[in-house]
């Protein structure tokens, strides 16, 4: 029996594996011609990251040379493509011009990679990670360079890693929250991303590039939506690949996302068959290497006239950069009825998480230590019965026995010189030395080192140092932690944040061993507040871990409505504002208008998605959110003072408007109400506030820490002034201290009677100390004080259903 | 089963969620931080919190009104006698799909 005629499109690595299947097993079956547009024949595309990373020669990773096609008589057409295929009469055209019949036709045309058509994109130097043209456009770079990756997945990283192993300067855009979303977690995805920020890679998470500038017709920088210039001599797009089927869709074959396979890699039309990236099978399409071989081995089958059938299977990822260990295999997303086991070791920088269903693994993720990834793999394909050993299962195989998490190991990791009392600036190391010196309890650590003698909130840290530090010998006071997802108390996890530079929510859960893969209602508003009142450029308010009335910006009432409350500053307003409520509360049927004991005007009733609007139409009166809903700046209630009360002798009402401007829009643990009364007579009620200022003839009386909630409770005096401007300094200054020090939740006076109103006195009345909370609120304020309402009413449409499946039944 | 495509993954905030109109009344469409996708009904038994306001941890969601934990899997109430109605819902390609005959097929009974 004379030869079959096989022609390949596309010599790739799942082309190139059929072939040696092919010239093994049968190699009198075919006359095999391969066409390629590459100018050469097949080489490992994996291996081009150590390719990159200087770790091997393009040479080392040719997977054929011309000696393997040679010997094999195969006719290589590289370089050629075919332009059109024929399959009834069952021929390709080249662009040659020349026609090949073919008995056997395989598609292996890959993929292409997708480039973004940002304005820009066509610039010399904007380049896609998929060929060794780009890989060399890379290794061009060195020290001085910059580069700007865009795409933080698996192709992306790893070009980033094997430029910054060259010196250059890169930074990684990514559109999402967390690097490698799809095969990472988002605790496992700080972890990569803290490895990545120590080898000097920039990261720039949830960026939206905007456009890609150009000089001379060359890349200079990638422009984001909120207006950052970040410049580079190279712009690398890996964002992802397209299955390559414009030949195929031409030629009349099935074309979904990919070329439509079944199990034996045919495709819709008879004798041609499709592999690798440009196939889709049951709905999935390829980029990883290992289903790439099965299927080949299957279409080698097909063609020997064997019977094969291709299987999806589970597959597994790893990270190609040194010193990022990460192992993601299975599915940890989706899904009901799943369970998570996870397990954290902060000294280590260990993340693991393991995903079950009914009784066995289906799913896991891990960073930092991924010695048992292959064993979990094996469990998760093999669909093993873990109920067994599901107690011990994390740790491994080589488990036996028990040795739980250490709670403590968060304190035992910090650095000697790791500050654990900011009051008196005592680092652990002094403290250590103290104890191992005889202080074996708290009175005593005190007594030696100051360490929480002072405002107090690190005594629990010094109460865990003595534990590490003694072991048995020490016997641990209860303490109350946050919730059930952590061991550390509010006042710990506050000093921690600031000790350890914790900056996102991600690192709080791994650092400090959260039981829970991302906290619960009770402590991640807490945590979200830490975080930003301590890195107010770092990190940004998540809205998704408020309480609905400041996701919302309004308070929702029992009945699911809001109440919307415009800010009137000090308690003055006008006509003209005055019609726009009225107006609003006509267009939008507000049932209830209430003024309110803040001297303003509550509309009760408005329904959600109204809300967008009822805002715009406030706006436009010049009114904006009053935030009555906030754990922040409420009201400044005021009296009118000198400007119409024969008693004031102060102006109140300016006093109480420039420190609402001052405070307005800023985060708090809890709500903050101020007033300021023009006289004695306190008519503003100041002596009952979180923050209350009596005018005197001398001057302003600041005091603080009242309450007229649950609890009553009058105000303490802070301190007396004789200028309106040291008011407000005082006032600023107190606010920051609050919140730098105050437990989430804790409204000013209970704060102050934890702390002592001595210690707040004592470090306000430091002039440089003081200075440094006004600029640190300022700071703070640099990012929040503007109005939400404004903000909120452009994206209207998130306030809306998704859907209306009424109107759709309706059809 | 017949899915009705209701909109973009991305739509619905990570850690949030987005509500649906529906015969039934409004369900609630989550997203959790692992990127998982649940349908449940909006109203808590309780109260009748509005639960697609609530705080998304977890598999889990938190009633804004008084503070009644839902496992999503499920729709139990945890440490509560109470449940909420779960929907099947899946995501392709980015696009979140519910299940349209479910919520009909309830409605008619």
């Amino acid at each position: 029996m004379s030869k079959q005629r096989l022609i390949i499109i596309g010599a790739g690595m799942a082309s190139g594996r059929v072939i040696e299947h092919l010239v093994e097993t049968a190699p009198d079956a075919y006359d095999i011609t391969l066409f390629n547009a590459e100018p050469r024949g097949n080489y490992n595309r994996i291996m081009l990251s150590p390719v990159l990373a200087g770790d091997k020669t393009y040479e080392e990773i040719v997977t054929h040379d011309d000696a393997f096609y040679c010997s094999h008589k195969i006719d290589c057409r590289f370089g050629q493509k075919v332009t059109a295929i024929d399959t009834a009469a069952k021929t390709v055209t080249s662009d040659t011009g020349e026609v090949l019949a073919y008995d056997k036709l395989l598609f292996g045309t890959g993929s292409n990679p997708f480039i973004i058509p940002l304005p820009g994109h066509d610039l010399e130097g904007v380049i896609a990670y998929r060929d060794l043209e780009d890989t060399q456009a890379m290794m061009g770079l060195g020290q001085g360079n910059r580069a700007v990756v865009i795409g933080g997945g698996l192709l992306g990283l790893e070009a980033a890693a094997g430029m910054a192993a060259r010196g250059v300067d890169v930074t990684v855009v990514h559109i999402m929250g967390h690097l490698m979303e799809r095969q990472l977690d988002p605790a496992a995805g700080y972890l990569l991303r803290k490895s990545l920020e120590e080898k000097g890679i920039t990261i720039r998470l949830e960026a939206n590039s905007k456009e890609i500038v150009g000089k001379d017709g060359k890349v200079r920088a990638l422009m984001l939506e909120d207006g950052t210039e970040l410049p580079c001599d190279l712009l690398v797009m890996a964002v992802g690949i397209r299955p390559n089927t414009a030949l195929a869709a031409e030629a009349g074959l099935a074309v979904g996302r990919g070329i439509h396979v079944d199990d034996q890699m045919l495709t819709s039309v008879s004798d041609v068959l499709a592999v690798g990236e440009c196939v889709e099978h049951d709905g999935a399409l390829f980029g990883l290497v290992a289903p790439l071989y099965d299927q080949a081995k299957v279409a080698a089958q097909t063609l020997m006239g064997n019977e094969a059938a291709f299987v999806q299977k589970t597959l597994s990822t790893k990270l190609k950069v040194t010193g990022c260990d990460l192992f993601s295999a299975g599915d940890f997303a989706e899904g009901e009825g799943r369970e998570d086991i996870v397990f954290r070791d902060p000294a280590r920088g260990v993340y693991k998480r393991l995903v079950i269903e009914a009784g066995k693994l289906v799913g896991a993720v891990m960073y930092g230590d991924t010695a048992d990834g292959n064993w979990f793999f094996g469990l998760i394909k093999d669909g093993t019965d873990i109920e067994e050993m599901r107690e011990t299962l994390i740790f491994g195989p080589a488990y036996q026995g028990g040795v739980a998490a250490d709670p403590l190991s968060a304190v035992a990791a910090l650095p000697p010189e790791a500050e654990i009392c900011g009051c008196n600036g005592i680092c652990k190391g002094t403290i250590v030395d103290a104890i191992n010196a005889g202080a074996t309890d708290l009175g005593a650590v005190k007594a030696t080192t100051k360490a929480s003698a002072s405002c107090g909130t690190c005594t629990g840290l010094v109460e865990q140092l003595l534990q590490v530090t003694l072991g048995d010998d020490f016997q641990m006071p209860t303490a109350q932690p946050i919730c059930g997802c952590c061991d550390l108390t509010h006042e710990d996890v506050r000093r921690l944040i600031k000790a350890q530079e914790l900056k996102s929510q991600e690192a709080v859960w791994q650092e400090l061993g959260w039981k829970t893969l991302n906290g619960c209602h009770v402590c991640r508003p807490a945590v979200n507040f830490y975080l930003l009142a301590d890195w107010p450029l770092e990190y940004r308010d998540d809205p998704q871990s408020r309480f609905v009335n400041e996701r919302k910006h309004a308070n929702i009432q029992k009945d699911g409505t809001f109440s919307v409350v415009p800010r009137m500053w000090g308690g003055i307003t006008n006509p003209a504002e005055l019609r726009a409520i009225a107006d609003a509360a006509d267009k939008y049927n507000v049932p209830t208008v209430k003024v309110t004991g803040g001297q303003r005007i509550d509309l009760l009733g408005v329904k959600g998605e109204d809300l967008p609007y009822i805002w715009a139409d406030l706006n436009k009166a010049g009114l904006v959110s009053g935030h009555a809903y906030s754990k922040g700046l409420r009201t400044v209630k005021t009296c009118v003072g000198t400007d119409h009360c024969r008693f004031g002798t102060q102006d109140s009402t300016g006093l109480g408007i420039k420190l609402e401007q001052a405070l307005w829009g800023s985060w708090t643990p809890h709500k903050v109400k101020l007033a300021v009364s023009g006289c004695p007579r306190n008519c503003a009620e100041a002596t009952c506030k979180d923050v209350g200022i009596i005018c005197v003839d001398s001057g302003y009386q600041v005091s603080v820490a009242g309450a007229a909630g649950m609890d009553v409770k009058e105000t303490e005096r802070l301190v007396d002034v004789a200028s309106e401007a040291e008011a407000i300094d005082w006032t600023v200054a107190f606010v920051q201290l609050y919140r730098e020090n105050a437990k989430y939740l804790d409204r000013p006076y209970k704060w102050v009677a934890k702390v002592g109103l001595d210690w707040v006195k004592e470090r306000l009345d430091d002039p440089a100390e003081r200075a440094r909370l006004i600029e640190a609120f300022e700071l703070s304020q640099s990012i929040y004080r503007k109005d939400p309402w404004a903000e909120h009413a452009a994206k209207a449409d998130a306030f809306q259903p998704l859907a209306d499946l009424k109107l759709e039944a309706a059809k | 089963m017949s899915w009705i495509d209701i909109g973009a993954l991305e739509d619905i905030p990570l850690r949030g969620a987005r509500t649906i109109k529906t015969a039934l009344g409004c369900v609630a469409v989550f997203r959790t931080g692992a990127g998982e996708v649940f349908a449940a009904s909006d109203r808590c038994p309780h109260k009748g919190g509005p639960l697609s306001e609530g705080i998304v941890h977890g598999q889990s969601v938190t009633c804004p009104l008084h503070n009644w934990v839902f496992d999503l899997n499920t729709g139990a109430a945890k440490g509560e006698d109470g449940s909420i109605a779960t929907f099947p819902v899946r995501v392709e390609s980015g696009r979140i799909l519910l299940d349209a005959a479910e919520l009909t097929a309830r409605s008619a009974a």
